[in-house]
């Protein structure tokens, strides 16, 4: 009993200090986080479509789910990248690794409309 | 980059000086590089030189004949090509079944030199690939083992690189294969993966997939890279290295790259659905695991980060647990297990010679003796320890790389001798890596021993800069291990600039004697340094003898025109291609000609006839049926052949002047083959007490099958005894005649000889009865022959068992009536 209430007492305030370090977190990069939140959401969606109805179009489930993981994965790359407390990309100018993103993302929607079918 | 503004700031003619310096190196560096390309495609033109400008052996003639149809019919019909050349009646789906590379780089730069109004051949282009991408290889590896050491050792590794004999044997000019534009795309995949995980850049991550596609386009030596990065990824995790650059450097390659992988129609959807493939999601799974506990680990307390990992791990367990069962059930349910036979051979080295006789054939899949270790990285052998050791010194992230790739091309090299290739650039970079840390030693201990004896006021000065320049970058290495690795020689030059500059002079002199002392404790002594400074030398001239030795000699024939020196000169042996024009010449353009595998692209290639199997084998069955028909006595292999609608038989013989890779000696392959799908060939029947022999001892099988047939019909008419040069015997049965088959063409030295079916005769002496009994077996197998021509069957695993099954028994059907056609013909023989 003593455990599960102490566990309990613990899990509320890792939520808590959980809160108030992420309330911390710039906008931008909240923004950022929406956005993975939302190509997330839509692969999994997806993937329960694809599991419910099936995966006969294999080549369009295939790019569209692979379109969301990889548009998440690169803004992942570029939270990381304009992270202003990531001492590693000290050097990089935030316009820089928009730029990169950008390009990244053409070509990965280049090839995913050419995959597409 | 500070240091240069600084400099310039306080005293202007030590900057200038610097940078006329560094620009000095960068410019001789420059030269060494343009040198070196221009040596890696230079000593790949022994070929051409001793011999002329041909495609060589094999495979390379398929490709030359697939880069010819592109750049005739463009790229559209090149992916819808169907061709009926070959695998008669079958065909094969050539646009969804090469890997497009080679080809289209091929296509493409004859299509530039063609729109510049530089009107070579397709030919010549196709000769000169691969001497070019060894050029472009061996700047790759500068590039990579940069990323790795420095500049230093990449010079060394690329001069290496550009000379290893065993890439050599895959990249001299006329060896138009896949391998040869592949190397360079592993190397430069490679390259672009350490600058992203050096960098953090996404460009450079972009780069990287893109540089994968290539690689995909090119070889299905791919699942290497596919399969090591994420091994680098997961080494990279486990021992604590993990970055976010790594994480840049990893996800999107898996994301772009499987994307562009299943681009290519030979790939497809293989991409997500075989094994091969699967370590890199899992991993890709790993990481951002991984990525996500660093995140909470950063933002959150370190107590409440425990609490938070005793939660999660229960919760986690359960979840790895159940997507683990789903991974394996799926993996369980595919046949295979969800690897292809090659790959399977790679983990097992005795899977294929267990399982599948035709890749257990081929001699480059078999494993490597020693001496050819000796015989392609020569030297380096030796000298691969000795770089892994330095890799270790200060062990980085791309150093690890390096160890990790030496390490798996190490193994996967002694499984398969054509996977030395691979070995060759690992080996390379280790070396390149050994003997530029040996030299920086070696010259630094002379540097500073030298100096001693001679004058001591005016070195004194040359030391103390050098050593605060090395306080310097050992302090600069506390800050950011990864920069001085990666351009530490201008750095050190800049750094040095900028503490003469700004240090006052008597305190760095101060400082620096009292580190010269402890340098001068860590050197060598002078004549050991200078004597093992020119034992280095002489290993690299005995490498650069051997390499040429083997650039020259043991790899630059093209084995489709063969030269032996004797006493009375040089002797060209050119049967090949006599052989094809004649049959390009003297037969019809539908006319089926049958061989063993090995000569099918050469036919189509260089003949333009139809071939009933050639060297991609993707059909056992089909092999295996040529395979019995060469091992069966003439008039079973008469049928097989009829009920193909084969017009000439093609043999490879070289008893008469010893070339050792003829068809005899190919011939238990074409037994086991044979005998593997078609139960009534059996391999002892062909064997005398377990030995292979073509003499009188031979069992009386060997000596009435077709191939021993073809291969020495009137072979007695030469030296009147038949003595067979590569088996040093006589023969066994020497005076023989064919029902058959009608010899048409043998070429000047006999090492083609080209058969004719005869036609069935219209009346046979005999019983008209029989004669009638005889067409309608004919006529049932030629049925059962059409029955199997119908290649698109939807249950294709029955349609092989009904198939063999079909063939044994019409062939059964026909050995029980063996003594009926010997009655018939004996007349005939006689």
């Amino acid at each position: 009993m003593a455990r599960t209430s102490s566990s309990k007492e613990n899990a509320q305030a890792l939520f808590h200090s959980l809160r108030s370090a992420y309330s911390a977190t710039p906008v931008n990069l909240k923004i950022i986080d929406l956005y993975v939140g939302f190509a997330v959401f839509t692969a999994l969606i997806q993937v329960v479509y694809m599991a419910s109805v099936g995966s006969f179009p294999f080549n369009s489930f295939l790019s569209g789910v692979l379109s969301c993981v990889g548009t998440a994965v690169l803004a992942v790359c570029l939270r990381i990248q304009v992270n202003k407390e990531n001492k590693e990309f000290k050097d990089l100018p935030p316009e820089r690794a928009f730029a990169d993103f950008v390009l990244c993302n053409l070509v990965l929607h280049l090839v995913i409309m050419n995959f597409l079918g | 980059m500070a240091a240069p503004e600084t400099s310039t700031a306080a005293v202007p003619t030590l900057y200038t000086n610097n940078t006329l310096r560094n620009a000095f190196g960068g410019v001789l560096s420059f030269f060494i590089l343009l040198l070196i390309g221009v040596l890696a495609f230079s000593i790949r033109l022994f070929s051409v030189i001793k011999y002329e400008s041909v495609i060589h052996e094999f495979d390379p003639y398929f490709n030359y004949r697939v880069t010819q149809f592109l750049t005739k019919k463009g790229i559209y019909e090149f992916w819808n090509w169907f061709d009926d050349r070959t695998w008669y009646p079958l065909g094969r789906v050539i646009g969804g079944t090469v890997y497009p590379g080679l080809t289209l780089t091929a296509g493409t730069i004859w299509w530039l030199l063609n729109s510049l109004n530089i009107p070579l051949s397709v030919e010549t282009v196709c000769v000169f690939t691969a001497p070019i991408f060894s050029a472009f290889a061996s700047w790759a590896t500068y590039l990579l083992t940069k990323e790795v050491k420095g500049a230093g050792a990449g010079l060394t590794a690329a001069v290496l690189l550009a000379m290893v004999p065993s890439y050599i044997s895959r990249s001299v000019a006329g060896s138009y294969d896949n391998e040869a534009v592949a190397i360079f795309a592993l190397i430069f995949t490679f390259y672009l993966y350490l600058k992203t995980l050096n960098t953090g850049s996404l460009f450079y991550a972009t780069l990287n997939s893109l540089a994968y596609f290539y690689m995909v386009c090119s070889w299905g030596g791919y699942t290497f890279i596919i399969n090591l990065i994420p091994m680098h990824v997961l080494l990279c995790i486990v021992t604590g290295r993990y970055s976010s650059r790594l994480y840049i450097a990893y996800a999107p390659l898996v994301v772009l790259g499987t994307l562009l992988a299943a681009l290519v129609p030979v790939v497809g959807f293989n991409a997500v659905m075989t094994s091969e493939h699967f370590a890199s999601f899992l991993v890709f799974i790993i990481i951002h695991v991984v990525a996500f506990v660093y995140y909470i680990k950063g933002i959150l307390s370190p107590k409440m980060f425990k609490v938070a990992v005793t939660l999660v791990v229960t919760v986690g367990m359960a979840v790895c647990c159940a997507v683990i069962a789903v991974l394996i059930a799926l993996v369980a349910s595919s046949p295979t297990k969800g690897w292809s036979g090659r790959s399977l051979s790679l983990l097992d080295p005795t899977y294929a010679s267990k399982y599948i006789p035709i890749i257990a054939s081929v001699s480059e899949h078999q494993p490597p003796t020693w001496p050819s270790y000796f015989m392609d990285i020569n030297v380096l052998a030796f000298l691969v320890p000795a770089g892994i050791i330095a890799c270790f010194l200060p062990l980085s992230d791309a150093s690890s790389f390096i160890v990790l790739y030496i390490a798996t091309s190490v193994y996967f090299s002694g499984v398969m001798v054509r996977l030395m290739l691979v070995l060759a650039p690992a080996a390379c970079i280790t070396s390149g890596i050994a003997l530029s840390e040996a030299f920086d030693v070696l010259t630094r201990s002379i540097k500073f021993q030298l100096p001693g004896v001679t004058s001591n006021a005016e070195v004194d000065a040359g030391e103390t800069s050098s050593d605060t320049s090395e306080a310097q970058t050992d302090e600069l290495k506390a800050e950011k291990p990864d920069d001085t690795s990666k351009n530490r020689p201008s750095k050190k030059s800049k750094k040095k600039e900028r503490e003469l500059a700004e240090n006052p002079p008597a305190k760095a002199t101060a400082k620096a004697k009292a580190k010269a002392e402890k340098k001068r404790l860590l050197a060598l002594p002078l004549e050991a340094s200078v004597i093992s400074l020119l034992l280095l030398v002489v290993l690299g001239a005995f490498y650069v003898v051997h390499s040429v030795w083997a650039a020259a000699e043991a790899y630059s024939a093209p084995s489709i025109v063969l030269t032996t020196r004797s006493r009375d000169g040089l002797h060209v042996f050119d049967d090949f291609r006599e052989a094809y024009a004649w049959l390009s010449h003297n037969t019809d353009v539908n006319d089926k000609v049958a061989s063993w595998w090995d000569y099918g692209y050469q036919t189509t290639a260089m003949a333009n006839r139809t071939v009933i199997v050639d060297n991609n084998t993707w059909n056992n069955t089909h092999i295996a049926t040529v395979g019995t028909a060469m091992s069966s006595p003439e008039r079973a292999a008469w049928e097989i052949f009829h009920s193909l609608d084969v017009k000439y038989v093609l043999v490879v013989f070289g008893g008469l002047i010893g070339y050792p890779s003829d068809d005899i000696n190919k011939f238990l392959w074409m037994v086991r083959i044979g005998g593997g799908v078609f139960p009534h060939i059996k391999e002892p029947d062909y064997l005398r007490d377990g030995q292979y022999r073509i003499d009188s001892q031979a069992t009386p099988t060997m000596l009435n099958c077709l191939m021993y047939k073809l291969s020495y019909y009137r072979f007695v008419e030469t030296d009147g005894k038949a003595f067979d040069r590569v088996r040093r015997t006589e023969i066994g049965k020497k005076y023989f005649k064919l029902t058959h088959f009608e010899e048409v063409f043998t070429t000047h030295h006999w090492m083609v000889r080209i058969y004719k079916l005869k036609p069935l005769k219209n009346r046979i002496r005999g019983k008209a009865k029989k004669s009638k009994s005889k067409t309608s077996s004919t006529s049932s197998s030629k049925r059962s022959g059409t029955k199997k021509k119908n290649p698109w069957h939807e249950n294709e695993r029955r349609r092989e068992v009904c198939y063999s099954n079909n063939c044994s028994d019409s062939f059964s059907a026909f050995l029980s009536s063996k003594p009926e056609i010997e009655f018939d013909y004996a007349g005939y023989v006689r």
